[in-house]
């Protein structure tokens, strides 16, 4: 017996796209992928940039009780109260930090890995607590399930049936972060290198990183379904990472990020039908092997600088 | 009558955590001065200079540019970073953070013209710096560095500058560019408050001193307060390190930190 299963070219490859059916089901997975992908790589690597990939982590599992609670009062996973819920968090969260920070010791890499695992954990217990009475599955928001997108029911939006509702909620997510990264691109350039200089000229600064970090909130919320809040960081943080070995120039690391998006989106999907696994997971292991190949292999990396 | 001063410090006091940093400082300084800061470590150079750019809220007392409220008044400021501040790894060309000198200018949403190129180009050229406009920050020379920042300042066309220990760890071509420079942005009228560390290059550079140290010392023509005295008060406990700096400064007029 094999540790792994066979790898069958036209089991992994072919066999996925081979009847209408599975080509309508798995596009649908493979498009909630690619916004995931495209969404995350471009916050994160705003994120990446300003040094904040551990905030970042810290951010996406801290918002984890704020999702239980409004759940908890509102009764639904609409994208509404779970953003009420996450923004609530992720501010309790880097709250805490900040006066863990100011008013102890401790430093701000621990405060942060205290704070958040705090958060984590107390999430996890209330999930828990509360499955009795609760349609609130643990796996499905720590791991997510991509794979079941096309379950999602289709969205009424003023009579009309825009399709399937995770797909819209990213689809429109995606869009905005966009619209939002594009239009006040040099503000957010300017207020990760240089927050003084920005200060000077009289943009509201702190006014910036908090539409950031709720941005941040906005597209982990949307993306929980999909990859769920553990492996979300992932897609923040690889893309820009694994970018960076091919440009010095944060555009076209930005513009690299899509590539990178659909490579992690097919090599993740078609890994997990090979090794028969979560595909979020197998998402993130193309993510791995990708930053891993770029590592070594690129203009800017390990092995043509050791020449 | 009298023309508006660029920067009127009246009676600041700055304290971090009921520590004072800064205490009742009174300053004065007139269109077109060329002023060096002076002081030991943690005299307050680097707070006043915060203060000035209203980016810590002081105790008591208030800054005023050119009649205003720094609030207002900070737009018209030009400011050169301190080189440690800066993240060298960021993925920006030479040429990008010149252009962020330009952002001041431009409207919210607007973009960067034809012209805020061209004239981050003719800054770069100033400062010797255009054959690397498209060079990572990171990968330049400490003193290549130094001048980028220069020339995205010049790029900011303001009427006053900050600068923040620009002469740190530079070679001695780029100081001789940076002082040049200084000199020309003073005869176009600017005014230039310049944090700086080093005693023996601070009586040529600049036409005025401010010695800092907690309180102000003295501030004045450099050729006034430029002496053992004031220097001694100023630097008091370290009496020793300022001896043997003057005992340097005799034997060579440029001396490297």
């Amino acid at each position: 017996m094999n540790f792994f299963p066979v790898f069958d070219l036209n089991t992994i490859f072919l066999v996925p796209w081979s009847t209408d059916q599975l080509v309508q089901w798995n596009g649908q997975v493979i498009l909630m992928g690619l916004l995931v992908c495209w969404t995350n790589g471009i916050l994160g690597s705003f994120i990446v940039v300003r040094r904040m990939a551990l905030m970042g982590d810290a951010i996406s599992h801290g918002i984890l009780p704020g999702l239980v609670i409004s759940f908890l009062i509102f009764g639904s996973l609409e994208i509404g109260p779970m953003l009420i819920g996450a923004c609530s968090a992720g501010l309790a969260c880097s709250l805490c930090i900040e006066w863990l920070r100011s008013h102890t010791p401790i430093r701000q890499d621990a405060s942060m890995a205290i704070v958040f695992t705090s958060f984590f954990a107390v999430g996890v217990t209330l999930i828990n607590l509360q499955t009795d009475h609760l349609d609130l599955d643990t796996g499905c928001i720590l791991y997510g399930e991509i794979g079941l997108t096309p379950l999602s029911p289709d969205l009424l939006f003023m009579g009309l049936n825009c399709g399937n509702r995770s797909i819209c909620l990213m689809g429109a997510v995606c869009v905005f972060v966009l619209l939002i990264v594009s239009l006040s691109y040099r503000q957010l350039l300017l207020t990760s290198f240089d927050p003084t200089l920005a200060h000077s000229y009289g943009w509201p600064v702190k006014l910036i990183h908090l539409g950031l970090m709720f941005l941040l909130a906005l597209s982990t919320v949307a993306s929980m379904e999909a990859v769920g809040v553990i492996l979300v960081v992932a897609m923040l943080v690889f893309p820009c990472v694994t970018a960076s070995f091919f440009s010095e120039r944060l555009p076209i690391i930005l513009v690299i990020t899509f590539p990178l998006g659909i490579l992690y989106t097919f090599g993740g999907f078609h890994l997990a039908h090979w090794l028969d696994c979560s595909i979020a997971a197998a998402m993130a292991i193309a993510a791995t092997i990708i930053f891993i190949i770029a590592c070594a292999l690129s203009p800017r990396g390990i092995l043509l600088r050791l020449k | 009558m009298t023309r508006v001063l660029p920067i009127e410090v009246h009676d600041l006091t700055v304290s971090y955590q009921k520590k004072p940093v800064l205490y009742g400082v009174d300053l004065e300084i007139q269109e077109g001065s060329l002023v060096g800061i002076l002081g030991p470590n943690g005299a307050g150079k680097s707070t006043l200079v915060k203060t000035i750019m209203n980016m810590i809220r002081p105790n008591g007392g208030y800054v005023k540019i050119f009649g205003k409220d720094p609030k207002i008044g900070m737009k018209q400021i030009g400011y050169v970073p301190q080189r440690e501040s800066v993240d060298w790894e960021f993925p920006v060309t030479v040429m990008d953070v010149v252009l962020m000198g330009r952002y001041g200018h431009l409207g919210w949403l607007s973009r960067v013209t034809k012209h805020d190129r061209q004239k981050a180009s003719e800054c770069l050229e100033q400062v010797n710096m255009l054959p690397y406009a498209d060079r990572q920050i990171g990968n330049l020379s400490g003193g290549q560095q130094q001048r980028v920042f220069l020339a995205r300042a010049l790029a900011q066309e303001s009427s006053v500058y900050l600068m923040d220990e620009p002469f740190a760890g530079v070679d001695a071509v780029t100081e001789k560019t940076i002082v040049s420079i200084m000199r020309n942005m003073k005869k176009e009228g600017k005014t230039l408050l310049v944090v700086h560390h080093d005693l023996s290059s601070a009586k040529e550079y600049f036409d005025q001193l401010l010695l800092l140290n907690m309180r102000k010392v003295a501030f004045g023509p450099t050729s006034k307060v430029y002496t053992h005295e004031l220097l001694q008060k100023t630097y008091g406990g370290r009496l020793a390190v300022l001896s043997e700096m003057a005992t340097e400064m005799a034997k060579s007029p440029e001396l490297e930190l």
